[in-house]
C-alpha cells in the first residue's frame, strides 16, 4: 500500500487524500475549480453570518425581558464571531479579508437569502432560531465532514455553538405557546412567514443544481439538498406538533412506505427572485452593511494610527538605549 | 447560519488575489483550555496590534470561557516544513523498532 504522499504528480496526491477521506490542508495542491468553489461557498457562508446579525438585531432594543436582551446579544456576537472564523478559512485559500468585504459590499458575492426578509414581531426572533437556525444546523453539522480542512475546523467550532442558537429560538416558541391566545397566534404567524424560506435554505433540487454534483465529489458537500431537507422537514414536523402550531403545507403528512414526511413544492419563482435581488429586504441590508462599515472607518484608522505610534515608540526606545 | 447561494445564470466568477491591499496584519491565536494542559492552536484573525489582538482572540475564541490563557503570535512568524518534503523530513517511518508494538513480549510476562 502507499501512502498518500509517495504518489508523484500533485493531482493525484491531492485525488488520493479526497479518496482516502482526509483533509485538505491550505499548503497542499488543489484543482484551481476546487480552490473557487471554496472560496465562493466559505465567502457566502461569511457574508450570510455576518448579515444574519441585522434580522435579530432589529429586535435587540424591543427584546421583552432584560434576559432575553441579553441572550439575543450573546447570539448577534456568536454570528459575529462565526463569519469571523469563516473569512478566516477563506483567507487561507490566498483570497484577502478586504477583496471579500468589497465582493459583498458591490453585491458580486452573495449571502443566503433567508435574510432578505424582515423580522416584524418578537415571534420572528423565535422562529428564526428554532427553524432557520435548525436549519443551518442539519447544513453544517454535515460540512464539519468537508474536504478542506480550515472549513471542516471552523464548523465545529460554530456547530458547538448553534446549538444554543436553536434552543433558545425553540424556548421562545414554546413561552409563546403556553401564553395568551394573541401569544400564539403572533407564533403562528412568524411560523406561516417562515417556514417556507426555511425550506428554501437548503437550494434548489437536486435536478436543478448543477454544481452539486462536481462538490460532492470533492466531498465539500456531504449529503445533497434534497436529502438535507428531508431530514430538516422529518426532524422539525414533531417538534411543531409539540408546540401545537401548524406548518403551513396542506401536502404535509407522514408517508409509511417512503418513512419521512412528504411534503409540498416550493415556490421557485419567489426562491429566484430572492436570489436576484429582489427580495423585501436585499436592499436594506446590504445598505445598512455599507453604512457600517463606512461608519467605523475612524475607528480602524484610529486603530492602525495607535499601533503605528506604538510601534515608533518601541523602535526610537530600543534605539535611545 | 449557513448555505451557499445557487450559481445565477451568467454569474460572473470574481478574479481574486489582485487585492493589493493586505489590511490588519494576521495573528495566530492559542488557547490554554485550562491548568495543566497546553496552549492549542484555535484560528487566526486581523488587529492592527498586538494588545488589540489579544482582546480580539478574547472576543473571537474564548466566548464560552474557552481558556484560561490566551497567546497570540503574528502568522508571519510561523516557520513551517514544506509539505512537499514531508516523506524526507519526516524519516520516523522508516523505523519501526522506535514502536512499542515492535516488540513481542510473551502473554505470560503480562501488561508491559
Amino acid at each position: 500500500m502507499t501512502t498518500i504522499s509517495e504518489r508523484t504528480s500533485p493531482a493525484e496526491r491531492f485525488q488520493a487524500i479526497i479518496d482516502a477521506d482526509e483533509k485538505v490542508e491550505p499548503s497542499d495542491w488543489m484543482p484551481e475549480g476546487y480552490r473557487k468553489t471554496l472560496i465562493r461557498q466559505i465567502a457566502q457562508h461569511a457574508h450570510s453570518e455576518v448579515i444574519g446579525m441585522q434580522p435579530e438585531g432589529n429586535w435587540i432594543t424591543r427584546a421583552p425581558t432584560l434576559e432575553r436582551k441579553a441572550i439575543l446579544i450573546a447570539k448577534v456576537q456568536d454570528e459575529a464571531g462565526h463569519g469571523l472564523y469563516l473569512y478566516s478559512a477563506a483567507e487561507t485559500l490566498g483570497v484577502t479579508r478586504d477583496e471579500l468585504v468589497e465582493l459583498l459590499h458591490t453585491g458580486r458575492q452573495k449571502y443566503s437569502s433567508i435574510f432578505n426578509y424582515p423580522t416584524l414581531t418578537w415571534a420572528d426572533i423565535g422562529a428564526i432560531g428554532w427553524l432557520v437556525d435548525g436549519a443551518a444546523i442539519t447544513n453544517q453539522v454535515m460540512l464539519t465532514r468537508t474536504s478542506y480542512g480550515p472549513y471542516a475546523r471552523a464548523m465545529v467550532r460554530i456547530c458547538k455553538e448553534e446549538s444554543f442558537h436553536q434552543r433558545q429560538g425553540y424556548e421562545i416558541m414554546l413561552r409563546l405557546c403556553n401564553g395568551t391566545p394573541e401569544q400564539k397566534a403572533m407564533a403562528q404567524d412568524a411560523v406561516n412567514r417562515w417556514w417556507w424560506p426555511a425550506l428554501m435554505m437548503f437550494g434548489p433540487h437536486d435536478s436543478e443544481s448543477t454544481h452539486t454534483s462536481q462538490s460532492m465529489e470533492w466531498k465539500i458537500k456531504r449529503i445533497s439538498n434534497d436529502d438535507l431537507r428531508q431530514h430538516f422537514v422529518d426532524m422539525t414536523v414533531p417538534q411543531a406538533e409539540y408546540l401545537g402550531l401548524t406548518l403551513p403545507d396542506p401536502e404535509l403528512r407522514w408517508n409509511p412506505e417512503r418513512g419521512h414526511y412528504d411534503f409540498g413544492e416550493i415556490d421557485w419563482d419567489e426562491f429566484w427572485r430572492v436570489v436576484n435581488g429582489h427580495g423585501p429586504m436585499n436592499r436594506d441590508r446590504l445598505e445598512h452593511k455599507i453604512r457600517a462599515w463606512e461608519d467605523g472607518e475612524w475607528v480602524r484608522d484610529a486603530a492602525a494610527a495607535y499601533a503605528e505610534k506604538q510601534q515608533a515608540r518601541r523602535a526610537a526606545s530600543r534605539t535611545g538605549g | 447560519m449557513a448555505y451557499s447561494v445557487p450559481h445565477v445564470d451568467g454569474e460572473p466568477d470574481p478574479e481574486f488575489g489582485r487585492s493589493e491591499s493586505r489590511g490588519w496584519p494576521m495573528w495566530e491565536v492559542f488557547v490554554r483550555q485550562r491548568r495543566g494542559m497546553s496552549h492549542v492552536h484555535a484560528g487566526s484573525l486581523h488587529a492592527p496590534d498586538a494588545e488589540t489582538a489579544l482582546q480580539h482572540a478574547r472576543d473571537v475564541y474564548t466566548r464560552r470561557v474557552e481558556g484560561v490563557s490566551v497567546w497570540v503570535v503574528p502568522s508571519s512568524a510561523i516557520v513551517a516544513s514544506d509539505p512537499d518534503e514531508a516523506d524526507a523530513f519526516f524519516e520516523a517511518i522508516e523505523k519501526p523498532y522506535r514502536a512499542a508494538t515492535y516488540y513481542e513480549i510473551p502473554d505470560e510476562v503480562g501488561q508491559m
